[in-house]
Order: C-alpha cells, then sequence, then structure tokens
C-alpha cells in the first residue's frame, strides 16, 4: 500500500479530489436545504482547491509557461478561498432574507419566478 | 512511509466528514462535521507541501466561514418538521446517477495514461519541495508580482460582499 501511493501519488490526491466533488454535487443534487445546498457547495470548491494544489506540487511539465512558477496554482487556491468567503457570506443573506418572507429555507418552495 | 499513512488517514477523515454534511438530516451536524473534514483537507494541503494554504484553510475555512454557518443556523433554529426528510424521486435518482458518472470519468481521467506517473515533471516537483515551496515567501512573490491587480481586486470583491451581506439581511436600512 505504502508503495503503491508512492508510485502515483498525484493520482491519490486527484482521485480524492473527485471523489470530493461527486460529495459536493451530490448534496447539491439530493438535499432540500439551502443551508446545505451551500455547503456542499464548499465542499465542490474545497475539491477544485485541492486539484490546484495537487497539479502545483505535480505538474505535468518540467517548467511552468507563466511567471511565478507553480506557486500560481496555490495563488489561484488563495483567489478560491477569498471567493468562497465572500460568496458564503452573500448566501447566506440571501437565505435569511428569503427565510424572512416564507418561513422556509427548501429550496423546492423558492418557486416565484416559476411560469 | 509516513506520508502514505497520513494520506489515507486524513483522506477518510475528509470523505467521512464531507458523506455526512450530505447524509444528516440535521443541518448543524452538517456543519460540525465540515469543520472536521476541512482540519482533514489541511492536513492533505500539508502533505501537499501548501502550508500556507492548509493555514489559511483553517483560519477562513474552518473558522470565518463556518463560524457564519453555525450562526445563521442557530438564528433560522428549524424545527424538526422544518428540515424535511431525504426522499427519493425519479429526477433525484437521475440527478445521482449523473453526478457518480462525473466522478467516474474525472477519476478515470486521473488515472489513465495521461498523468504520467515519472518522467521530468515528477524530478522537478521533488526539486520544487526542497526549496521552500508554498510558503508564505514564495506563495507572497506570485501573490504580488504575477498576480497583483486579482489580489487587489479581491479586497473589493470582499468589500462588495460585506456591503451586499448588510444589505440583503438587513430588512429596512
Amino acid at each position: 500500500m505504502v508503495d503503491f501511493f508512492h508510485a502515483h501519488q498525484a493520482q491519490h490526491y486527484l482521485v480524492l479530489a473527485a471523489l470530493l466533488f461527486a460529495l459536493g454535487a451530490a448534496g447539491v443534487v439530493l438535499r432540500r436545504n439551502a443551508i446545505i445546498v451551500l455547503m456542499s457547495i464548499e465542499l465542490m470548491l474545497n475539491a477544485v482547491n485541492l486539484t490546484f494544489l495537487a497539479f502545483a506540487r505535480f505538474p505535468l511539465v518540467a517548467n511552468s509557461p507563466m511567471q511565478g512558477g507553480f506557486s500560481q496554482g496555490h495563488a489561484a487556491v488563495f483567489f478560491v478561498i477569498a471567493t468562497a468567503a465572500a460568496e458564503a457570506a452573500v448566501g447566506l443573506a440571501i437565505i435569511i432574507a428569503v427565510f424572512r418572507s416564507r418561513t422556509s429555507v427548501n429550496v423546492d418552495e423558492f418557486d416565484s419566478l416559476k411560469l | 512511509m509516513a506520508e502514505a499513512v497520513l494520506f489515507y488517514l486524513f483522506a477518510a477523515g475528509v470523505l467521512a466528514g464531507g458523506s455526512q454534511v450530505v447524509l444528516r438530516r440535521n443541518p448543524i451536524y452538517g456543519a460540525v462535521s465540515l469543520v472536521g473534514c476541512f482540519f482533514f483537507l489541511a492536513g492533505i494541503y500539508v502533505l501537499l507541501s501548501a502550508h500556507l494554504i492548509a493555514i489559511l484553510q483553517v483560519l477562513v475555512y474552518a473558522g470565518a466561514v463556518m463560524v457564519l454557518f453555525v450562526f445563521v443556523i442557530m438564528l433560522l433554529n428549524l424545527k424538526e418538521e422544518e428540515l424535511g426528510e431525504l426522499r427519493f424521486t425519479f429526477w433525484k435518482v437521475v440527478g445521482l446517477v449523473a453526478v457518480l458518472a462525473t466522478a467516474a470519468v474525472i477519476a478515470w481521467r486521473a488515472l489513465g495514461p495521461a498523468y504520467p506517473s515519472t518522467g521530468p515533471a515528477r524530478d522537478n516537483a521533488i526539486l520544487l519541495a526542497a526549496e521552500g515551496f508554498g510558503g508564505v515567501k514564495a506563495v507572497g512573490r506570485t501573490l504580488y508580482l504575477a498576480a497583483v491587480l486579482p489580489f487587489e481586486l479581491t479586497s473589493l470583491l470582499l468589500l462588495v460582499a460585506i456591503v451586499a451581506a448588510v444589505v440583503v439581511a438587513k430588512g429596512k436600512i
């Protein structure tokens, strides 16, 4: 098991990211609670972060074509984290605003835009 | 040796915490297990020698963002009957199958011949890990030299998010 890990390190991280993304996507598809949907979106963002870091640590090319080298992946993760924080703040504010008018967080009931 | 053991340990923690988010009916249990999931993920980031990002993960995700989630869950204080149960309809099964297929395709691409396990990229990766890769200095240089405009725009994004959160959540200004 240890040899298997060292022979295919990058694949381990990428498959873990794929599984985490699938968990998040399943949460968005299956759950109706808007708060849990937002938490599942956070899970998916973290899966993307893990992919960025895995490719920064185990790159496919010998030299980075971009200025800053493979630390560019880390910079991308930094921006994803900042955007996720902003998204969580605004998303939760929207949930509070909708809860005030509907007394519910069930996404199936938020259908006033439906024709 | 230790790296492999730690990876499998952290990966099990990440997947266990993440699955609790999806499976638990009460969102407060989901939020707490999501905090645990983020801590294990920070451990995975350390294994990838992304030390600064691991610290940011604990501070921003497990700290700030999850406090916001727990705060909103407590504020709404949902009753038992408002939580709703996890029931399977036809379209949910279709969605689940689509999700599993997507994950399978991604995993298959990651495991497939597209990703070489040896070669110059791999040697380079080991070299990178040796010289402060992923530390505050290396990532800071990239942020302030190569990505300075997006970095400054991020502060604007956070300001807009603060104002938007207050305007949306507060009924009357």
